[in-house]
């Protein structure tokens, strides 16, 4: 069996952001960088069902970013894939998901992925679109919003996640595309001597210039930090005056609620 | 633009969410027809075109097929834009109606700008407004955020659409109700949620303290109900529980959308979180920045000391 993990690497959402001059992105270099949480389940996902089948799946992760991404490979190849594969682009993030899809299933067509992982969207841009079009792109069915992965002898049985906290059961057979929810299992942190292994695992890079290019469908037009409402309170300096403030706004709202 | 709004059926019934979609119509322009795969009692309350195709024939989850239904419905009606709701119903199928029309698509669009779609970037914490380059669009509406006061009413002009029936490449098996609840968070006055914000499960106890000095109930996000840290019945949000309480305090908890949806109800919002940029600034009438695991225990102390003091 193979199996394809496509991981992207976000910035940390907690850090600050600043647009760029033009207006159209974020200024990347004052921002750290990691895997997209939602990928971490694929990973996770991928080396669980490896174990499973005794060792015999082989484990591919793949990223399209620039050189940077490769530590986030590298990362994955520690929880236990196999090996990586970077496909080297400066211009990712510029990239819309029918173009960043088309390149991953250019790169997977004719290599006979039994099953591919994806997260089910990305933190930075939210689209979930990439794990379906790969899919459609490929031929493949696919599933998506997985919180529950159960494989047996060429059908996997999974849990759809929908609203309010209902399931959907389904059920398909491989060749196939899954789309990871949070939650889907709990992802592991790479051991020490993984991490060593891990440095001795192969990560190809391949020229993006070599796949197939798609013209680009939507785009960023402007990006903005959102108008603030300004209702909140900020109450900021010393925690002594700020349990004062918050003291005094709390006796109030819980004397209202007895 | 014409519009064609892809509505949802689940357990034979029209999701209510559909109507927000009409809300989005309204904000966009233009002519609109509806589509829908299901059964009689789930026809909406509209006065415009409906297709429909009979769920009982093809399933009330089959993605190929249901994605082929909608392309037909397109087709029929010559529309240029195709929208749904950003459910699990909508962001499942969105990308495969877009690929066969060759259409453009934008995720989780938040408002319509000078013609241009609005979606969040970055857990909230950015906007951007998005060109499309392709003659059609397929959109996916963010949950809340295009909401009409009408009520619906009308009866819809029914067309039949039918297609090829193939059996499904993905089999809806059945579905599980969601688990029992040992908490009911939604009549509580008084909420306080933990998020990832306070670092380990070993923190929970600082947070119930806090809770219970409040004389309110423990909720949480999701990481913290993922971790494995409380059980389901705590979470806040679009999968979890939607409260509605007098006050309720978000301890480092970002306040992405997810989580709005299940609190944004609530009438006094107080946040502690040591990022004053945090995106639940904008739901909260107060913002403590501040490191929940020092804070919240000396607020708690203060708080059972004035409840023995008076
Ligand atoms: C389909 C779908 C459904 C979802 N449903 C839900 C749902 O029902 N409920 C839900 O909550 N989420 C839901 N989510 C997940 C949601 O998108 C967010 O990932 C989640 O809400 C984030 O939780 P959080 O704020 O606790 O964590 P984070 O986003 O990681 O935020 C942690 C916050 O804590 C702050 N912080 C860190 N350390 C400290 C400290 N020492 N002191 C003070 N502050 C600190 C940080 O500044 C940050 O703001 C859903 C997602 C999807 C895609
Ligand atoms: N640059 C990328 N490289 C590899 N995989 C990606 C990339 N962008 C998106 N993906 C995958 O597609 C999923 C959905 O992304 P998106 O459609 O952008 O929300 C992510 O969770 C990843 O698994």
């Amino acid at each position: 069996m193979k199996i394809l993990v496509c991981i992207k690497q976000v910035p940390d959402m907690e850090c600050r952001f600043r647009v760029n001059g033009a207006g159209t992105w974020y200024e990347e270099g004052d921002l750290a960088f990691r895997i997209n949480e939602y990928d971490e389940y694929a990973v996770e996902q991928a080396v669980r069902l490896k174990e499973q089948l005794g060792g015999e799946p082989e484990v591919t992760v793949l990223s399209i970013g620039p050189d940077r991404v490769q530590e986030s490979i590298r990362k994955t190849l520690a929880m236990g894939g196999d090996q990586g594969v970077h496909i080297r682009d400066e211009a990712a993030a510029t990239k819309d998901p029918w173009q960043i899809a088309a390149l991953i299933a250019s790169y997977a067509r004719g290599k006979g992925f039994d099953l591919v992982l994806t997260g089910m969207q990305s933190q930075d841009r939210g689209s979930a679109q990439v794990g379906v079009l790969v899919a459609e792109m490929l031929g493949y069915p696919c599933a998506t919003t997985l919180v529950g992965f159960s494989y047996d002898d060429g059908v996997v049985t999974a849990r759809r996640e929908l609203e309010g906290g209902t399931k959907a059961v389904v059920r398909f057979r491989l060749p196939a595309v899954a789309t990871c929810q949070l939650g889907l299992n709990v992802p592991r942190y790479p051991t020490l001597p993984n991490i060593m292994k891990a440095k001795r695992k192969e990560i190809e890079a391949i020229a993006v210039s070599s796949l197939a290019d798609e013209p680009r469908r939507a785009g960023t037009r402007l990006l903005y930090l959102p108008q603030k409402r300004g209702s909140a309170r900020v109450i900021e300096g010393e925690m002594s005056s700020q349990l004062e403030e918050l003291v005094e706004i709390l006796k109030t709202k819980c004397a209202s609620t007895r | 633009m014409k519009t064609l709004l892809v509505l949802e059926c689940r357990g034979g019934r029209l999701r209510e969410e559909s109507y927000e979609l009409f809300a989005f119509a309204e904000a966009l322009g233009g002519e609109r027809a509806m589509v829908l795969i299901g059964g009689e009692g789930a026809v909406p309350k509209a006065s415009r075109r409906l297709y429909l195709a009979d769920a009982a024939r093809y399933g009330e989850y089959d993605p190929d097929q249901h994605a082929k239904i909608i392309v037909e419905a397109a087709r029929r009606e010559g529309s240029d834009c195709v929208a749904f709701v950003h459910s699990s119903y909508g962001w499942d199928l969105a990308p495969r109606v877009a690929s066969a029309l060759g259409a453009a698509q934008v995720s989780e669009v938040l408002g319509v700008k000078e013609g241009a779609f609005e979606v969040g970037c970055c857990n909230g914490k950015l906007r951007r407004t998005m060109a499309t380059d392709t003659e059609r669009v397929v959109i996916t509406v963010q949950g809340g955020a295009f909401l009409s006061w009408e009520e619906p009413s009308g009866s819809p002009e029914i067309v039949a659409v039918e297609i090829a029936a193939e059996p499904p490449r993905i089999e809806l098996v059945g579905y599980e109700a969601a688990e029992a609840k040992t908490v009911d968070l939604g009549s509580a006055e008084v909420v306080v949620s933990a998020g990832r914000g306070i670092g380990k499960k070993e923190n929970i106890p600082l947070i119930a303290e806090l809770a219970k000095a409040l004389g309110g109930e423990l909720g949480a996000s999701r990481p913290v109900v993922d971790a494995g840290w409380l059980d389901h019945s705590h979470q806040v949000g679009s999968t979890g529980q939607v409260v509605r309480p007098r006050l309720y305090v978000a301890c480092g908890i970002s306040g992405a959308i997810q989580h709005l949806a299940g609190m944004k109800g609530a009438e006094y919002v107080v946040a502690i979180n040591k990022d004053k940029d945090a995106p639940i600034g904008e739901v909260a009438d107060v913002l403590v920045v501040a490191d929940v695991v020092q804070f919240v225990p000396a607020l708690t102390a203060r708080m059972q000391q004035y409840a023995m003091t008076g």
